[in-house]
Protein backbone atom coordinates (compact mmCIF):
# COMPACT_ATOMS: atom_id res chain seq x y z
CA UNK A 1 0.00 0.00 0.00
CA UNK A 2 0.95 3.61 -0.79
CA UNK A 3 1.62 6.93 1.45
CA UNK A 4 -0.08 9.49 -0.85
CA UNK A 5 1.53 13.58 0.23
CA UNK A 6 -0.11 15.66 -1.93
CA UNK A 7 2.59 18.91 -1.62
CA UNK A 8 6.15 19.14 -2.18
CA UNK A 9 6.38 22.34 0.20
CA UNK A 10 8.37 21.69 3.72
CA UNK A 11 5.21 19.71 5.12
CA UNK A 12 4.81 17.61 2.50
CA UNK A 13 8.56 16.80 2.04
CA UNK A 14 9.48 16.14 6.21
CA UNK A 15 6.28 14.48 6.18
CA UNK A 16 6.94 11.96 3.21
CA UNK A 17 10.98 11.55 4.81
CA UNK A 18 9.01 10.83 8.35
CA UNK A 19 7.08 8.05 6.46
CA UNK A 20 9.85 6.59 4.77
CA UNK A 21 12.03 6.33 8.11
CA UNK A 22 9.16 4.55 10.28
CA UNK A 23 7.52 2.57 7.12
CA UNK A 24 10.50 1.43 4.71
CA UNK A 25 8.08 -1.28 3.94
CA UNK A 26 5.74 1.17 2.18
CA UNK A 27 5.90 3.58 -0.94
CA UNK A 28 5.60 6.69 -0.52
CA UNK A 29 4.13 9.35 -3.25
CA UNK A 30 4.54 12.88 -2.96
CA UNK A 31 2.75 14.73 -5.80
CA UNK A 32 3.72 18.50 -6.57
CA UNK A 33 1.79 21.16 -8.91
CA UNK A 34 5.00 23.17 -9.65
CA UNK A 35 7.14 21.95 -12.24
CA UNK A 36 10.16 22.04 -10.24
CA UNK A 37 12.11 20.12 -7.59
CA UNK A 38 10.69 20.97 -4.34
CA UNK A 39 12.34 24.34 -3.49
CA UNK A 40 11.86 26.87 -0.28
CA UNK A 41 9.52 29.95 -0.77
CA UNK A 42 11.29 31.18 2.61
CA UNK A 43 14.46 31.41 -0.07
CA UNK A 44 13.02 33.14 -2.68
CA UNK A 45 14.18 36.71 -1.64
CA UNK A 46 17.45 35.41 -1.38
CA UNK A 47 17.01 34.44 -5.00
CA UNK A 48 15.83 37.96 -5.72
CA UNK A 49 18.59 39.54 -4.29
CA UNK A 50 20.45 37.00 -6.15
CA UNK A 51 22.71 35.63 -3.04
CA UNK A 52 21.89 32.32 -4.67
CA UNK A 53 20.53 30.54 -7.88
CA UNK A 54 17.57 28.70 -7.99
CA UNK A 55 19.37 25.38 -6.80
CA UNK A 56 19.87 27.29 -3.62
CA UNK A 57 16.16 27.35 -2.97
CA UNK A 58 15.99 23.72 -3.34
CA UNK A 59 14.73 21.61 0.05
CA UNK A 60 16.90 18.89 -0.91
CA UNK A 61 20.15 19.49 -2.83
CA UNK A 62 20.63 15.70 -3.51
CA UNK A 63 19.32 14.90 -6.68
CA UNK A 64 18.80 11.63 -6.01
CA UNK A 65 16.95 12.36 -3.08
CA UNK A 66 13.53 11.72 -4.22
CA UNK A 67 14.08 8.95 -6.23
CA UNK A 68 12.78 5.13 -5.14
CA UNK A 69 11.51 5.34 -1.65
CA UNK A 70 10.36 8.32 -2.14
CA UNK A 71 8.87 9.22 -5.54
CA UNK A 72 7.77 12.78 -6.60
CA UNK A 73 5.87 13.43 -9.22
CA UNK A 74 4.12 16.00 -10.85
CA UNK A 75 0.40 16.18 -10.56
CA UNK A 76 -2.31 18.40 -9.78
CA UNK A 77 -5.01 16.80 -6.98
CA UNK A 78 -8.55 17.22 -8.50
CA UNK A 79 -10.42 15.11 -6.11
CA UNK A 80 -10.94 12.23 -3.62
CA UNK A 81 -13.11 9.13 -3.53
CA UNK A 82 -12.61 9.19 0.54
CA UNK A 83 -14.38 5.96 0.92
CA UNK A 84 -12.92 4.11 -1.86
CA UNK A 85 -9.18 6.01 -0.66
CA UNK A 86 -8.43 7.43 -4.24
CA UNK A 87 -6.51 10.50 -5.08
CA UNK A 88 -7.84 11.76 -8.49
CA UNK A 89 -5.09 14.03 -10.31
CA UNK A 90 -6.29 16.51 -13.25
CA UNK A 91 -4.89 14.56 -16.10
CA UNK A 92 -6.72 11.52 -14.99
CA UNK A 93 -4.43 9.37 -12.79
CA UNK A 94 -5.74 7.51 -9.99
CA UNK A 95 -3.50 7.21 -6.83
CA UNK A 96 -4.77 4.80 -4.27
CA UNK A 97 -3.51 5.16 -0.63
CA UNK A 98 -3.46 3.96 1.93
CA UNK A 99 -3.44 7.27 3.87
CA UNK A 100 -3.11 10.56 2.27
CA UNK A 101 -1.78 13.85 3.60
CA UNK A 102 -2.95 17.18 2.48
CA UNK A 103 -0.06 19.53 2.48
CA UNK A 104 -0.94 21.37 -0.54
CA UNK A 105 0.19 24.74 1.68
CA UNK A 106 -1.68 28.39 0.37
CA UNK A 107 -1.99 30.52 -2.54
CA UNK A 108 -1.74 34.26 -2.61
CA UNK A 109 -5.29 36.14 -2.62
CA UNK A 110 -5.50 38.90 -5.37
CA UNK A 111 -7.73 41.64 -3.91
CA UNK A 112 -10.96 42.40 -6.11
CA UNK A 113 -10.26 45.64 -7.40
CA UNK A 114 -10.43 46.68 -11.13
CA UNK A 115 -7.46 46.05 -13.32
CA UNK A 116 -5.46 42.87 -11.17
CA UNK A 117 -5.62 40.57 -13.40
CA UNK A 118 -3.25 43.13 -16.24
CA UNK A 119 0.05 41.83 -17.39
CA UNK A 120 1.69 44.11 -15.09
CA UNK A 121 0.56 42.50 -12.43
CA UNK A 122 2.36 39.51 -10.54
CA UNK A 123 2.61 37.65 -7.04
CA UNK A 124 5.50 37.01 -5.46
CA UNK A 125 4.76 33.45 -4.50
CA UNK A 126 6.78 30.49 -6.46
CA UNK A 127 9.78 30.28 -8.81
CA UNK A 128 7.83 31.18 -11.44
CA UNK A 129 6.58 34.69 -10.18
CA UNK A 130 10.39 35.39 -8.76
CA UNK A 131 11.71 34.87 -12.52
CA UNK A 132 9.07 37.62 -14.24
CA UNK A 133 10.05 39.78 -11.22
CA UNK A 134 13.75 39.04 -11.98
CA UNK A 135 13.10 40.26 -15.60
CA UNK A 136 11.39 42.77 -15.19
CA UNK A 137 13.39 44.83 -12.25
CA UNK A 138 15.42 47.57 -13.55
CA UNK A 139 17.17 50.67 -12.02
CA UNK A 140 14.38 53.40 -11.94
CA UNK A 141 11.79 51.09 -12.70
CA UNK A 142 8.45 52.03 -10.97
CA UNK A 143 7.40 49.44 -8.55
CA UNK A 144 4.55 49.23 -6.62
CA UNK A 145 4.13 46.67 -4.03
CA UNK A 146 0.20 45.75 -2.74
CA UNK A 147 0.68 44.45 0.95
CA UNK A 148 3.40 45.40 3.76
CA UNK A 149 2.98 42.17 5.54
CA UNK A 150 5.44 39.32 5.97
CA UNK A 151 6.17 38.51 2.20
CA UNK A 152 6.01 42.45 1.03
CA UNK A 153 8.39 43.08 3.80
CA UNK A 154 10.99 40.49 2.88
CA UNK A 155 11.15 41.32 -0.71
CA UNK A 156 11.52 44.89 0.45
CA UNK A 157 15.22 44.63 0.09
CA UNK A 158 15.05 42.84 -3.27
CA UNK A 159 13.35 45.48 -4.86
CA UNK A 160 15.32 48.35 -2.98
CA UNK A 161 18.86 47.00 -4.21
CA UNK A 162 17.50 46.76 -7.49
CA UNK A 163 17.20 50.35 -7.90
CA UNK A 164 13.75 50.47 -8.68
CA UNK A 165 11.60 53.35 -7.39
CA UNK A 166 9.40 51.67 -4.84
CA UNK A 167 5.87 52.30 -3.05
CA UNK A 168 3.74 50.49 -0.33
CA UNK A 169 0.16 50.18 -0.31
CA UNK A 170 -0.81 48.93 3.47
CA UNK A 171 -4.52 48.39 4.54
CA UNK A 172 -3.27 48.35 8.15
CA UNK A 173 -2.28 51.32 9.77
CA UNK A 174 1.44 50.06 10.06
CA UNK A 175 3.39 47.29 8.76
CA UNK A 176 3.45 44.01 9.37
CA UNK A 177 0.04 44.44 11.10
CA UNK A 178 -0.56 40.68 11.84
CA UNK A 179 2.80 40.14 13.34
CA UNK A 180 3.81 43.92 14.93
CA UNK A 181 2.46 45.75 17.48
CA UNK A 182 1.90 49.55 17.45
CA UNK A 183 5.29 50.82 18.23
CA UNK A 184 7.76 48.00 16.09
CA UNK A 185 5.03 48.04 13.01
CA UNK A 186 5.55 51.89 13.01
CA UNK A 187 8.66 52.20 13.70
CA UNK A 188 9.35 49.77 10.76
CA UNK A 189 7.51 52.02 8.50
CA UNK A 190 9.62 55.14 9.71
CA UNK A 191 12.52 52.46 8.93
CA UNK A 192 11.46 51.98 5.12
CA UNK A 193 11.34 55.63 4.86
CA UNK A 194 14.73 56.28 5.79
CA UNK A 195 15.79 53.89 3.29
CA UNK A 196 13.96 55.82 0.39
CA UNK A 197 10.59 53.84 0.10
CA UNK A 198 6.88 55.64 -0.08
CA UNK A 199 4.71 53.96 2.29
CA UNK A 200 1.46 54.44 2.42
CA UNK A 201 -0.54 52.77 5.38
CA UNK A 202 -4.65 52.57 5.44
CA UNK A 203 -4.65 52.84 2.35
CA UNK A 204 -6.49 50.56 -0.21
CA UNK A 205 -5.26 50.01 -4.21
CA UNK A 206 -9.07 50.86 -5.95
CA UNK A 207 -8.46 50.25 -9.41
CA UNK A 208 -5.22 49.48 -11.65
CA UNK A 209 -5.57 51.28 -15.26
CA UNK A 210 -2.81 49.58 -17.60
CA UNK A 211 -1.60 51.75 -20.39
CA UNK A 212 1.09 50.73 -22.95
CA UNK A 213 3.76 52.01 -21.62
CA UNK A 214 2.92 51.54 -17.35
CA UNK A 215 0.08 51.21 -15.37
CA UNK A 216 -1.62 53.72 -13.26
CA UNK A 217 -2.55 52.81 -9.74
CA UNK A 218 -5.19 54.64 -8.01
CA UNK A 219 -5.36 54.44 -4.25
CA UNK A 220 -7.60 55.76 -2.10
CA UNK A 221 -7.60 59.29 -0.93
CA UNK A 222 -7.55 60.19 -4.76
CA UNK A 223 -3.76 59.62 -4.87
CA UNK A 224 -2.16 58.02 -7.71
CA UNK A 225 1.20 56.22 -9.01
CA UNK A 226 2.94 55.24 -11.99
CA UNK A 227 4.25 51.91 -11.91
CA UNK A 228 6.05 49.39 -14.76
CA UNK A 229 5.42 46.22 -12.21
CA UNK A 230 2.48 45.60 -9.55
CA UNK A 231 3.40 42.88 -7.03
CA UNK A 232 0.61 42.06 -5.21
CA UNK A 233 1.27 40.68 -1.75
CA UNK A 234 -1.85 41.06 0.48
CA UNK A 235 -2.14 37.91 2.00
CA UNK A 236 -2.64 34.25 1.30
CA UNK A 237 -5.24 31.31 1.45
CA UNK A 238 -5.05 27.53 1.99
CA UNK A 239 -5.27 25.15 -0.87
CA UNK A 240 -8.08 22.94 -0.40
CA UNK A 241 -10.42 23.65 -3.11
CA UNK A 242 -10.24 19.41 -4.21
CA UNK A 243 -11.12 18.45 -1.21
CA UNK A 244 -15.01 19.79 -1.85
CA UNK A 245 -17.04 16.52 -1.60
CA UNK A 246 -15.36 14.39 0.24
CA UNK A 247 -16.80 15.67 3.74
CA UNK A 248 -13.71 16.78 5.24
CA UNK A 249 -14.66 19.69 7.29
CA UNK A 250 -12.52 22.99 6.96
CA UNK A 251 -11.95 25.45 9.39
CA UNK A 252 -10.41 28.73 8.46
CA UNK A 253 -10.70 27.73 4.49
CA UNK A 254 -8.28 25.04 5.58
CA UNK A 255 -8.37 21.89 6.89
CA UNK A 256 -9.78 21.19 10.34
CA UNK A 257 -7.30 18.85 12.01
CA UNK A 258 -7.35 17.26 15.61
CA UNK A 259 -4.46 16.77 17.58
CA UNK A 260 -3.21 13.85 15.75
CA UNK A 261 -3.31 16.09 12.39
CA UNK A 262 -6.07 13.60 11.11
CA UNK A 263 -8.94 15.44 9.49
CA UNK A 264 -12.93 14.33 9.90
CA UNK A 265 -12.60 11.58 7.47
CA UNK A 266 -9.87 8.74 8.64
CA UNK A 267 -7.55 8.34 6.43
CA UNK A 268 -7.10 11.53 5.13
CA UNK A 269 -4.82 14.43 7.08
CA UNK A 270 -3.42 18.04 6.63
CA UNK A 271 -0.04 20.03 7.50
CA UNK A 272 1.17 23.09 7.02
CA UNK A 273 -0.55 26.04 5.73
CA UNK A 274 -3.70 23.68 4.56
CA UNK A 275 -4.01 22.30 7.95
CA UNK A 276 -5.85 23.95 11.16
CA UNK A 277 -3.41 22.87 13.78
CA UNK A 278 -3.06 23.52 17.53
CA UNK A 279 -1.93 26.64 18.66
CA UNK A 280 -0.08 26.38 21.95
CA UNK A 281 -0.13 29.85 23.19
CA UNK A 282 -4.21 30.20 22.48
CA UNK A 283 -5.33 26.57 23.06
CA UNK A 284 -7.53 27.08 19.56
CA UNK A 285 -6.50 25.89 16.23
CA UNK A 286 -5.20 28.05 13.62
CA UNK A 287 -3.99 28.60 10.14
CA UNK A 288 -0.15 30.09 11.22
CA UNK A 289 1.18 29.67 8.04
CA UNK A 290 5.10 29.62 9.08
CA UNK A 291 7.54 27.35 8.29
CA UNK A 292 8.68 25.68 11.92
CA UNK A 293 4.85 24.88 11.69
CA UNK A 294 5.04 23.16 8.96
CA UNK A 295 7.86 21.17 9.22
CA UNK A 296 5.97 19.66 13.07
CA UNK A 297 2.97 19.09 11.40
CA UNK A 298 4.70 17.15 8.93
CA UNK A 299 6.33 14.87 11.27
CA UNK A 300 3.37 14.35 13.60
CA UNK A 301 1.23 13.69 10.51
CA UNK A 302 3.29 10.95 9.33
CA UNK A 303 3.75 9.23 12.39
CA UNK A 304 0.27 9.34 12.90
CA UNK A 305 -0.51 8.08 8.86
CA UNK A 306 2.01 4.87 10.24
CA UNK A 307 0.26 4.22 13.46
CA UNK A 308 -2.73 6.42 13.96
CA UNK A 309 -3.09 7.55 17.27
CA UNK A 310 0.64 7.16 17.84
CA UNK A 311 1.71 10.79 18.84
CA UNK A 312 -0.21 13.70 19.89
CA UNK A 313 0.49 17.42 18.99
CA UNK A 314 0.95 19.81 21.48
CA UNK A 315 0.62 23.09 19.28
CA UNK A 316 2.87 25.02 17.63
CA UNK A 317 4.12 28.39 18.89
CA UNK A 318 3.19 30.59 16.14
CA UNK A 319 7.11 32.53 15.15
CA UNK A 320 7.76 34.46 12.57
CA UNK A 321 11.06 36.31 12.10
CA UNK A 322 11.61 38.64 9.43
CA UNK A 323 14.24 40.92 7.95
CA UNK A 324 12.99 44.14 6.09
CA UNK A 325 15.92 46.19 4.37
CA UNK A 326 18.24 45.11 7.04
CA UNK A 327 15.71 45.30 10.24
CA UNK A 328 15.22 42.03 12.01
CA UNK A 329 12.21 41.50 13.54
CA UNK A 330 10.18 38.65 15.75
CA UNK A 331 7.11 37.81 16.75
CA UNK A 332 5.94 35.03 19.25
CA UNK A 333 3.08 33.22 20.94
CA UNK A 334 0.83 36.02 22.86
CA UNK A 335 2.81 38.77 21.02
CA UNK A 336 -0.85 40.84 21.54
CA UNK A 337 -0.76 40.23 24.85
CA UNK A 338 -3.96 38.81 26.76
CA UNK A 339 -6.93 39.99 28.99
CA UNK A 340 -5.21 40.08 32.43
CA UNK A 341 -1.84 40.06 31.50
CA UNK A 342 0.76 42.49 31.93
CA UNK A 343 3.65 43.31 29.54
CA UNK A 344 6.87 45.55 29.59
CA UNK A 345 8.95 47.07 26.86
CA UNK A 346 12.37 49.03 26.00
CA UNK A 347 12.82 50.87 22.88
CA UNK A 348 15.26 52.68 21.86
CA UNK A 349 14.01 54.93 18.59
CA UNK A 350 17.09 56.38 16.95
CA UNK A 351 18.62 52.81 16.83
CA UNK A 352 15.68 50.77 15.97
CA UNK A 353 15.87 48.63 18.82
CA UNK A 354 12.88 47.18 20.63
CA UNK A 355 11.88 44.57 22.81
CA UNK A 356 8.18 43.91 24.08
CA UNK A 357 7.35 41.23 26.66
CA UNK A 358 3.95 39.88 27.32
CA UNK A 359 2.86 38.29 30.45
CA UNK A 360 0.59 35.89 32.29
CA UNK A 361 0.86 36.11 36.29
CA UNK A 362 4.47 35.24 36.21
CA UNK A 363 4.79 33.38 32.68
CA UNK A 364 6.37 34.50 29.33
CA UNK A 365 2.95 34.10 27.13
CA UNK A 366 4.74 36.23 24.44
CA UNK A 367 7.43 38.60 22.14
CA UNK A 368 8.17 41.32 19.58
CA UNK A 369 11.56 42.31 19.00
CA UNK A 370 13.47 44.74 16.64
CA UNK A 371 16.65 44.35 15.61
CA UNK A 372 18.05 41.64 18.12
CA UNK A 373 19.58 39.08 16.62
CA UNK A 374 21.38 37.35 19.53
CA UNK A 375 19.66 34.26 22.02
CA UNK A 376 16.37 35.22 20.23
CA UNK A 377 15.60 31.60 19.96
CA UNK A 378 15.25 31.81 24.22
CA UNK A 379 12.33 33.82 23.94
CA UNK A 380 11.11 30.27 22.39
CA UNK A 381 12.40 28.02 25.26
CA UNK A 382 10.63 30.86 27.83
CA UNK A 383 7.29 30.56 26.28
CA UNK A 384 6.79 26.63 25.59
CA UNK A 385 8.94 26.12 28.86
CA UNK A 386 6.11 27.93 30.55
CA UNK A 387 8.51 28.70 33.36
CA UNK A 388 7.09 30.28 36.64
CA UNK A 389 9.79 33.16 36.59
CA UNK A 390 9.04 34.34 40.02
CA UNK A 391 11.38 37.02 41.44
CA UNK A 392 12.66 37.25 37.49
CA UNK A 393 9.62 38.21 36.41
CA UNK A 394 10.33 41.82 38.05
CA UNK A 395 13.93 42.09 36.99
CA UNK A 396 12.26 41.39 33.36
CA UNK A 397 10.14 44.03 34.50
CA UNK A 398 12.81 46.25 34.78
CA UNK A 399 14.82 45.11 32.22
CA UNK A 400 13.60 42.98 29.42
CA UNK A 401 17.03 42.18 27.56
CA UNK A 402 17.69 39.59 30.89
CA UNK A 403 15.76 37.19 28.86
CA UNK A 404 18.95 34.91 28.65
CA UNK A 405 19.78 35.23 32.38
CA UNK A 406 16.30 34.76 33.71
CA UNK A 407 15.94 31.43 31.35
CA UNK A 408 19.45 30.09 33.48
CA UNK A 409 17.68 30.89 36.27
CA UNK A 410 14.67 28.85 35.70
CA UNK A 411 16.50 25.98 34.73
CA UNK A 412 19.57 25.64 36.27
CA UNK A 413 18.89 27.58 39.22
CA UNK A 414 21.40 30.29 38.01
CA UNK B 1 33.00 7.72 21.63
CA UNK B 2 30.73 10.66 21.60
CA UNK B 3 32.42 13.26 23.08
CA UNK B 4 30.70 16.61 24.33
CA UNK B 5 30.86 20.27 26.54
CA UNK B 6 30.44 19.61 30.25
CA UNK B 7 30.12 23.15 31.43
CA UNK B 8 29.93 23.65 35.56
CA UNK B 9 29.44 26.77 36.28
CA UNK B 10 30.59 25.98 40.08
CA UNK B 11 33.72 26.54 38.49
CA UNK B 12 33.55 28.99 36.13
CA UNK B 13 35.19 32.81 37.56
CA UNK B 14 33.73 34.60 34.48
CA UNK B 15 37.24 35.35 33.15
CA UNK B 16 36.22 35.05 29.54
CA UNK B 17 38.89 33.15 28.07
CA UNK B 18 36.76 30.89 26.43
CA UNK B 19 34.91 33.65 24.65
CA UNK B 20 38.12 35.00 23.03
CA UNK B 21 39.20 31.60 22.05
CA UNK B 22 36.30 30.87 20.44
CA UNK B 23 35.74 34.21 18.59
CA UNK B 24 39.25 33.71 17.57
CA UNK B 25 39.23 30.17 16.44
CA UNK B 26 35.87 30.99 14.26
CA UNK B 27 36.16 34.38 13.36
CA UNK B 28 39.66 35.09 13.61
CA UNK B 29 39.70 37.82 15.55
CA UNK B 30 39.58 38.32 19.78
CA UNK B 31 36.52 38.98 20.52
CA UNK B 32 33.86 38.30 22.37
CA UNK B 33 31.18 39.55 21.07
CA UNK B 34 31.46 37.36 18.09
CA UNK B 35 31.57 34.20 20.54
CA UNK B 36 29.82 30.99 20.21
CA UNK B 37 29.59 30.20 23.86
CA UNK B 38 29.08 33.35 26.53
CA UNK B 39 28.94 33.93 29.74
CA UNK B 40 26.54 35.30 31.40
CA UNK B 41 26.77 37.39 34.88
CA UNK B 42 24.59 37.09 37.94
CA UNK B 43 25.56 39.88 40.07
CA UNK B 44 23.40 39.64 42.67
CA UNK B 45 23.77 35.70 43.04
CA UNK B 46 28.06 36.26 42.36
CA UNK B 47 27.97 33.59 39.79
CA UNK B 48 28.99 33.14 36.08
CA UNK B 49 27.53 30.69 34.20
CA UNK B 50 29.19 29.49 30.39
CA UNK B 51 26.32 28.73 28.15
CA UNK B 52 26.61 27.44 24.54
CA UNK B 53 24.47 24.30 22.01
CA UNK B 54 24.30 21.41 24.08
CA UNK B 55 23.96 19.79 20.30
CA UNK B 56 20.61 18.23 21.57
CA UNK B 57 18.78 15.12 20.16
CA UNK B 58 15.76 17.34 18.56
CA UNK B 59 18.15 19.63 16.42
CA UNK B 60 15.10 22.04 16.07
CA UNK B 61 17.81 24.06 14.05
CA UNK B 62 18.43 21.86 11.54
CA UNK B 63 14.74 20.35 11.50
CA UNK B 64 13.27 24.25 11.02
CA UNK B 65 16.00 24.86 8.17
CA UNK B 66 14.31 25.25 4.85
CA UNK B 67 17.40 24.86 2.47
CA UNK B 68 19.32 21.71 4.40
CA UNK B 69 22.01 24.31 5.50
CA UNK B 70 22.62 22.46 8.88
CA UNK B 71 23.82 19.03 8.99
CA UNK B 72 24.70 16.55 12.01
CA UNK B 73 28.56 15.97 11.42
CA UNK B 74 28.20 12.03 12.34
CA UNK B 75 31.65 12.29 13.76
CA UNK B 76 31.82 14.82 16.84
CA UNK B 77 27.86 14.32 16.60
CA UNK B 78 27.67 18.25 15.94
CA UNK B 79 24.76 20.46 14.51
CA UNK B 80 27.03 22.29 11.54
CA UNK B 81 25.91 25.46 9.55
CA UNK B 82 26.87 25.21 5.99
CA UNK B 83 27.48 28.67 4.86
CA UNK B 84 27.42 28.09 1.25
CA UNK B 85 23.73 26.66 1.56
CA UNK B 86 22.56 29.16 4.64
CA UNK B 87 20.18 31.88 2.86
CA UNK B 88 20.44 33.94 6.01
CA UNK B 89 16.68 33.26 6.71
CA UNK B 90 16.82 32.99 10.48
CA UNK B 91 14.06 30.11 11.32
CA UNK B 92 16.42 28.24 12.82
CA UNK B 93 17.15 31.20 15.58
CA UNK B 94 13.87 31.52 16.35
CA UNK B 95 13.21 27.61 16.10
CA UNK B 96 16.22 26.48 18.39
CA UNK B 97 14.80 27.37 22.11
CA UNK B 98 17.77 27.54 23.91
CA UNK B 99 18.84 30.83 22.00
CA UNK B 100 22.22 29.49 20.42
CA UNK B 101 21.86 30.01 17.18
CA UNK B 102 22.32 33.41 16.29
CA UNK B 103 22.38 35.45 12.83
CA UNK B 104 25.16 37.37 11.79
CA UNK B 105 24.86 40.48 10.22
CA UNK B 106 28.17 41.06 8.44
CA UNK B 107 28.16 37.79 6.82
CA UNK B 108 24.62 37.31 6.25
CA UNK B 109 24.70 33.74 7.77
CA UNK B 110 23.87 32.10 11.22
CA UNK B 111 26.64 30.88 13.63
CA UNK B 112 26.48 28.03 16.31
CA UNK B 113 28.52 26.16 18.24
CA UNK B 114 29.98 22.98 16.16
CA UNK B 115 32.10 21.78 18.91
CA UNK B 116 35.55 23.31 16.80
CA UNK B 117 35.13 20.27 15.21
CA UNK B 118 35.97 17.84 17.55
CA UNK B 119 38.81 20.00 18.95
CA UNK B 120 36.30 22.67 21.30
CA UNK B 121 38.85 26.13 21.89
CA UNK B 122 36.59 27.09 24.62
CA UNK B 123 37.38 24.00 26.80
CA UNK B 124 40.88 23.73 25.90
CA UNK B 125 41.26 28.15 27.06
CA UNK B 126 39.19 27.35 30.49
CA UNK B 127 41.91 27.76 33.09
CA UNK B 128 39.41 26.46 35.93
CA UNK B 129 37.88 23.07 34.13
CA UNK B 130 34.62 24.69 34.19
CA UNK B 131 34.23 24.06 30.37
CA UNK B 132 35.60 20.36 29.19
CA UNK B 133 35.02 17.85 26.41
CA UNK B 134 34.62 14.86 27.75
CA UNK B 135 33.33 11.32 27.01
CA UNK B 136 29.27 12.14 26.58
CA UNK B 137 27.72 9.34 28.78
CA UNK B 138 30.10 10.87 31.62
CA UNK B 139 28.84 14.11 31.25
CA UNK B 140 25.63 15.96 32.88
CA UNK B 141 24.77 15.77 29.21
CA UNK B 142 21.56 13.64 29.92
CA UNK B 143 20.26 16.42 32.57
CA UNK B 144 21.31 19.24 30.00
CA UNK B 145 18.96 17.79 27.03
CA UNK B 146 16.34 17.08 29.61
CA UNK B 147 15.82 21.05 29.65
CA UNK B 148 15.11 20.02 25.56
CA UNK B 149 11.70 17.85 26.97
CA UNK B 150 9.68 21.15 28.71
CA UNK B 151 10.20 22.08 25.02
CA UNK B 152 9.63 19.05 23.20
CA UNK B 153 6.30 19.30 21.39
CA UNK B 154 5.71 15.95 20.33
CA UNK B 155 4.36 14.06 23.37
CA UNK B 156 4.22 10.01 22.82
CA UNK B 157 0.77 9.05 23.56
CA UNK B 158 2.41 5.95 25.48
Amino acid sequence: MTYVVVGTGPAGVVAAETLCQIDPANQVMLVGDEPEPPYSRMAIPYLLIKNIDEQGTYLRKDPEHFGNSIKHLYGIAQSVDAESKILHLADGQRMNYKALLVATGSKPILPPVPGIDGERVTTCWTLEDARKITATLSPGASVLLIGAGFIGCIILEALVSSGANLTVVEMGDRMVPRMLNQTSGELLKQWCEEKGVNVMTSAQVESIEHHPDKSIVNISDNRQVEAELVISAAGVRSNADFLDGTGVELKNGAVAVDRHMCSSIPGIYAAGDAACGLDFSTGDYSVQAVQPTAVEHGRIAAANMVKHGSVLHQGCINMNVLDTIGLISVSYGNWQGVAGGDHTSLLDRDRFRYINLQFSEDTLIGANTLGMTQHVGILRGLIQGQFKLGKWKQRLVDNPLLIMEAYLAATQGA
Amino acid sequence: MLRSLNINPDKCTGCLQCEMACSFENEGVFNPAKSRIKIFTFHDEGRFVPYTCTQCDEAWCLHACPVEAIKMNKETGAMEVLDAVCVGCKVCTIACPFGTVNYNQTTGKVIKCDLCGGDPQCAAACPTEAITYVDADATGLEKMRAWASKTDNQAHAN
